[in-house]
């Protein structure tokens, strides 16, 4: 019973001694836990109802086939029907369906009614009591009820789509009862779509239930043999992983950003644990000799911090919870990302999860605790009993070894390649460089100091402020770790934005070399150009050229989103000018040349030179890979092939976008009237490149405002850590402070000693911060994301930010010295120089 | 019931600190040893404590060796057997009186109510909520003895209990120091500079050189 008591006393006795102390390392857990709880929450929930709405789609179908391009031909549907071991096939086209005025699109899919009713009973249609034959009506559709809300329509009014370069009106014959929630679908009959598409004779799949007692895989291994891959066959299980990987980059690199504010947060956590332990050394060393084994005060100090953990990562899952709901209210699912377009989540309190972060809270506080136990158990009590004894208990810091070792095997960690397609060697090296260069400041900031204090000086407070920091480098490091892994984080994010920022800015001005951009349709596969309607633009007045462009989808693996298929007139000689080619390699001319974004090469090896194979209209078409270009838009792979190869090996003459060139005289305003003119003109999308560009870095910057946000975070936590050392320090220096003013050192010069130590100490927790910032954002640059999201970019620092942020940091480090100072010195002199420790 | 055998001890520096220290304390004896600054006292005491482990000799406390103990096992009978009061009081200043005398009684699982008692004798009694930083330099030191001796051991070890009072509170301090040992029984050796403080004991001793001899 003893112990237990004793335990409750001391950890009492030091909590009401300093409350802020363990409020502190209580929120900074808290804040961390929380931002990574919330994270969790959001991504999973969004995640959830993707893959819901996914599954809601496949329905009761064991098996799904599916083409390599958007649609294929349906004569494959009779084979497929009375293949031996099929009970059921429901034949569906899969439509996304450009809105005029909208700047997304609405998905359609168009059913066999009859088949549909068994196998995906989600996407049957109520029809109006008095008109039950509306589900096979040719001018009806069934909208959801998000899909109504958006349309603003309602049960017997018109909607308007585009179909080709026209507008059709459909009817709304009633709702999808068995839609989620904010799921933006509409139904209609399959031949009516067909028609009223200009789709006929194609589907997008067909869904298949197989007679019981067939084995699944058996079934699906000959019926893929059998289709040779010109069209894929699907479990509802690759369809989970096809979505899951769509976002998959995205939601880790969140993650890890959620980590970075924890990580932080077990900084904050081990440097009060520690300088609190090395404040009560001799407090421990009377404990050792009053009968308390090393073994039970380790078991003190740990629950010291096991206790601050447990308490902030309890109220990190509760604020976390919170902080998702909001953000989720607010924000939408996908944080400004832009990859759950329309999908409404809803929270759900995920148990496991919590308790990982629960767990991973409560790890990082014992862990920032065992350090500084573990030297309390070991020091001799005889020797720290005696005052003074404090920079012995850090002496150890100092060697420089083991720091070295961690930054050498994360150097050694970036050179290795991904794992399961997630940079996680490079996160890891990261982590062990932040770790490392942290465990070097003792020695450096030493080494520096020392260095100073050999600059002569008449001047006693600066004597004594360089005297302190050179000879008690320790403990002004712990004070500067905080600062330290805060300041690099953010210039390494910094970096890595700016240098993504810039280099996306760069190639947009490179692939957008047109006077004038027409589109279709802002979103959609509906919308398209005919061969006519493209002869007539190409022949308005004042149109020097046009460049025109087919774009598509190919699927290339099954597990996998599927790829962007791009046809346009390109010349062989001179592809550089049309597209940023970062390679590129000569074919011979009887060859067909493709060219294709930098994610091929590492998701699918189209090695430049490679002849490689693509699923084109159900044949396998063999082509060259002639260059590697570089691509911001699509992180899943991007193919372009000259327009005139495309329409001879599809047969597909449509077109969706077009660049325009002027002749000189005319301006884009007088070409887009003229445009605006033509019989179809006016349902077309204009813009200028200025235009486009600027909308594109607006959705850049929106999908970074949550890394920002979450780069804020770390710096305030970092700060705290500056507020919390800085009291703790100046708490244990108490006695020194109130001798000093004894022998008649003012009020202010006391301030103005801490202010100066803070200020050098956080400058040079800057500098070095800077140096591991920039070699960090080496590795988010040049590893981490070119593994995740196939993105190169050239390195561009933003020193104006930098600086400006570091100025700030500056003035808030000596700010909180001074406030800390002030409450530490408001006590009495006298009762200063008593108090024995 | 402590007896010390031959004990020699050089620190790290190669500097001999004691050399052939040798002596049998009674049970219930009081001595008091004197020498000069450096000589080794609190080194002597360190040992016998088993807070640090001689060169050569051994320390027979109730017949078994400190110095051959394990930390672990050196600690637990440092726990129940010896009481410690020190030059600078060592009391944990964020708990109050009355847990910092209960602590020796915590740490052996031993019931607490002796702790109130224990400061009534010494004078403090009816200031147990009150915390170290609210009592004068004579105080903390009564609230010191009164833990060396609030779990009854058989030894207390006091390196200058007076050597931070002034002459009339050193002379009531070993008054209470006195009077506590004769009432429970304890040995014990005290470390001062004072002769009126080493007058108190039963026998004075001085360390020199040459080891631990009688005045
Ligand atoms: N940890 C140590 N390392 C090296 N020398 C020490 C250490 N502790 C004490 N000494 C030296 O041993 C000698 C005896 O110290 P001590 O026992 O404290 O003397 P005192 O008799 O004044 O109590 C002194 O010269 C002191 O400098
Ligand atoms: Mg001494």
């Amino acid at each position: 019973m003893g112990w237990g008591k004793l335990n409750r006393w001391l950890v009492w006795g030091e909590w009401r001694a300093y409350p802020l102390r363990a409020l502190t390392a209580v929120l900074a857990i808290a804040l961390g836990v929380a931002l990574g709880f919330a994270i969790d929450l959001i991504n999973s929930a969004a995640y959830n109802e993707f893959s819901a709405a996914a599954r809601s789609l496949a329905g009761q179908a064991d098996l799904e086939v599916r083409g390599t391009q958007p649609t294929f031909d349906e004569r494959v549907y009779p084979m497929l029907a009375t293949r031996a071991g099929v009970a059921q096939a429901s034949p569906m086209l899969e439509l996304e369906a450009s809105v005029p005025g909208q700047t997304s699109a609405l998905k359609i899919i168009g059913v066999d009614v009859l088949r549909a009713a068994s196998m995906t009973p989600d996407l049957v249609g109520v029809a109006a009591a008095d008109k039950p034959f509306d589900t096979l009506a040719d001018d009806a559709i069934f909208l959801s009820p998000a899909a109504m809300a958006w349309l603003n329509t309602r049960v017997g009014q018109q909607i308007q789509l585009r179909a080709g370069s026209r507008v059709v009106s459909l009817r709304v014959a009633g709702g999808l009862v068995r839609a989620r929630t904010g799921q933006r679908l509409g139904v209609m009959d399959i031949g009516a779509a067909q028609w009223r598409f200009n789709r006929v004779g194609q589907l997008s799949r067909v869904a298949l239930k197989l007679t019981e007692g067939v084995n699944l895989l058996a079934f699906k291994q000959a019926l893929a043999n059998d289709l040779q891959g010109r069209l894929q066959v699907l479990q509802s299980a690759d369809e989970t992983s096809r979505s899951a990987s769509l976002s998959r980059a995205y939601r880790v690199n969140l993650n890890v950003l959620a980590l970075v504010a924890l990580f932080t947060g077990a900084f904050l956590v081990f440097s009060t644990q520690a300088l609190s332990v090395i404040r009560r050394r001799s407090q421990f060393a009377l404990l050792r000799v009053m009968g308390v084994t090393r073994a039970q005060l380790l078991r003190q100090v740990a629950l010291e911090g096991g206790l601050l953990g447990a308490l902030g990562a309890a109220l990190g899952i509760a604020g976390g919870y919170a902080l998702a709901a909001t953000a989720l209210r607010f924000f939408g699912a996908d944080l400004g990302g832009g990859y759950f377009p329309g999908v409404q989540p809803t929270l759900q309190f995920a148990p496991i999860s919590a308790g990982v972060f629960f767990a991973l809270g409560l790890a990082v506080a014992l862990l920032g605790s065992a350090v500084p136990a573990w030297e309390a158990a070991r020091a001799p009590a005889a020797q720290a009993l005696k005052s003074g004894s404090e920079e012995t208990a850090l002496n150890r810091l100092a060697t420089p070894w083991p720091a070295l070792g961690l930054m050498a095997i994360g150097g050694v960690l970036t050179l290795a390649p991904p794992i399961g397609n997630l940079p996680i060697p490079g996160y890891i090296a990261v982590a062990l460089l932040l770790i490392g260069g942290i465990a070097l400041m003792p020695r450096l900031v030493g080494l520096v100091f020392q260095a100073l204090q050999g600059v002569p000086t008449r001047r006693p407070l600066v004597m004594l402020v360089l005297s302190r920091l050179a000879n008690a480098p320790g403990q002004a490091a712990i004070a500067l770790g905080g600062v330290l892994a805060s300041f690099s984080l953010m210039v390494a994010m910094a970096i890595m934005v700016a240098s993504f920022r810039v280099s996306v800015d760069d190639w947009l001005a490179q692939v957008l070399p047109a006077d004038v951009y027409i589109r279709s349709a802002a979103s959609g596969n509906t919308a398209a150009l005919a061969l006519a309607e493209q002869a007539q633009i190409a022949g308005t007045p004042g149109i020097a050229r046009v460049d025109f462009l087919r774009l598509s989808q190919l699927n290339l693996d099954p597990a996998r989103p599927a790829v962007a298929l791009i046809a346009r007139n390109v010349d062989v000689s001179t592809a550089e000018r049309v597209l940023p080619l970062v390679q590129a390699v000569a074919v011979p001319a009887d060859r067909v040349p493709i060219w294709v974004s930098e994610a091929m090469v590492d998701l699918y090896g189209f090695t430049p030179g490679k002849t490689v194979r693509l699923p084109l209209v159900g044949q396998w078409r063999a082509v060259v890979v002639a260059g590697v270009w570089r691509d911001y838009a699509r992180q899943f792979g991007a193919i372009q092939m000259r327009l005139g190869d495309y329409r001879r090996l599809t047969g597909d003459t449509a077109v969706n976008d077009a660049g325009l060139w002027l002749h000189a005289g005319t301006t884009p305003a007088q070409a887009i009237a003229r445009l605006k003119a033509l019989p179809f003109g006016a349902a077309l999308e204009y813009a200028e490149p200025g235009e486009i560009r600027a909308v594109s870095l607006k959705i850049f910057d929106r999908s970074f405002a949550v890394t920002y946000l979450l780069e804020a975070v770390a710096i305030v936590i970092g700060l705290f850590g500056v507020a919390a050392t800085f009291s703790a320090q100046i708490l244990a220096r108490a006695k020194a402070f109130g001798m000093l003013r004894h022998i008649g050192v003012t009020r202010r010069q006391v301030l103005a000693i801490l202010a100066a130590e803070g200020g050098l100490l956080t400058l040079m927790g800057m500098a070095v911060g800077f140096v591991l910032g920039w070699v960090i954002s080496l590795i988010l640059v040049f590893v981490v994301n070119p593994q995740s999201f196939h993105w190169r970019m050239q390195l561009h620092v933003p020193w104006g930010l930098l600086a400006t942020v570091a100025a700030a940091l500056l003035l808030a480090a000596v700010l909180t010295a001074l406030i800390a100072g002030r409450s530490a010195l408001s006590g009495s002199v006298v009762r200063a120089v008593k108090e024995d420790w | 019931m402590l007896e010390l055998r031959h004990l020699t001890k050089s620190y790290a520096n190669g500097r001999r600190v004691l050399n052939d220290v040798s002596y049998s304390l009674a049970a219930g004896e009081f001595v008091a040893v004197m020498g000069d600054s450096g000589v080794g006292k609190s080194t002597l005491l360190n040992l016998i404590a088993g807070l640090d482990a001689p060169d050569a000799g051994a320390i027979m406390v109730d017949g078994v060796d400190i110095a051959a103990l394990d930390d672990n096992a050196a600690t637990r009978l440092r726990r129940a057997r010896m009481g410690f009061v020190f030059q600078a009081f060592h009391v944990l200043p964020h708990l109050n009186l009355q847990q910092n005398v209960a602590l020796p009684l915590l740490l052996n699982g031993a019931d607490l109510s002796r702790a109130g008692s224990m400061l009534e004798a010494v004078g403090l009694g009816g200031r147990g909520a009150d915390f170290p930083h609210q009592l004068s330099g004579g105080e903390l030191q009564r609230v010191a003895i009164a833990r060396a001796l609030v779990h009854r051991p058989a030894l207390v070890l006091a390196d200058e209990p007076t050597g931070n009072l002034d002459p009339d509170t050193a002379q009531q301090i070993l008054r209470v120091l006195r009077d506590e040992l004769r009432s429970t029984g304890a040995s014990a050796i005290m470390v001062t500079h004072s002769h009126a403080a080493a007058a108190t004991a039963d026998r004075v001793l001085i360390l020199s050189q040459t080891g631990l001899h009688a005045a």
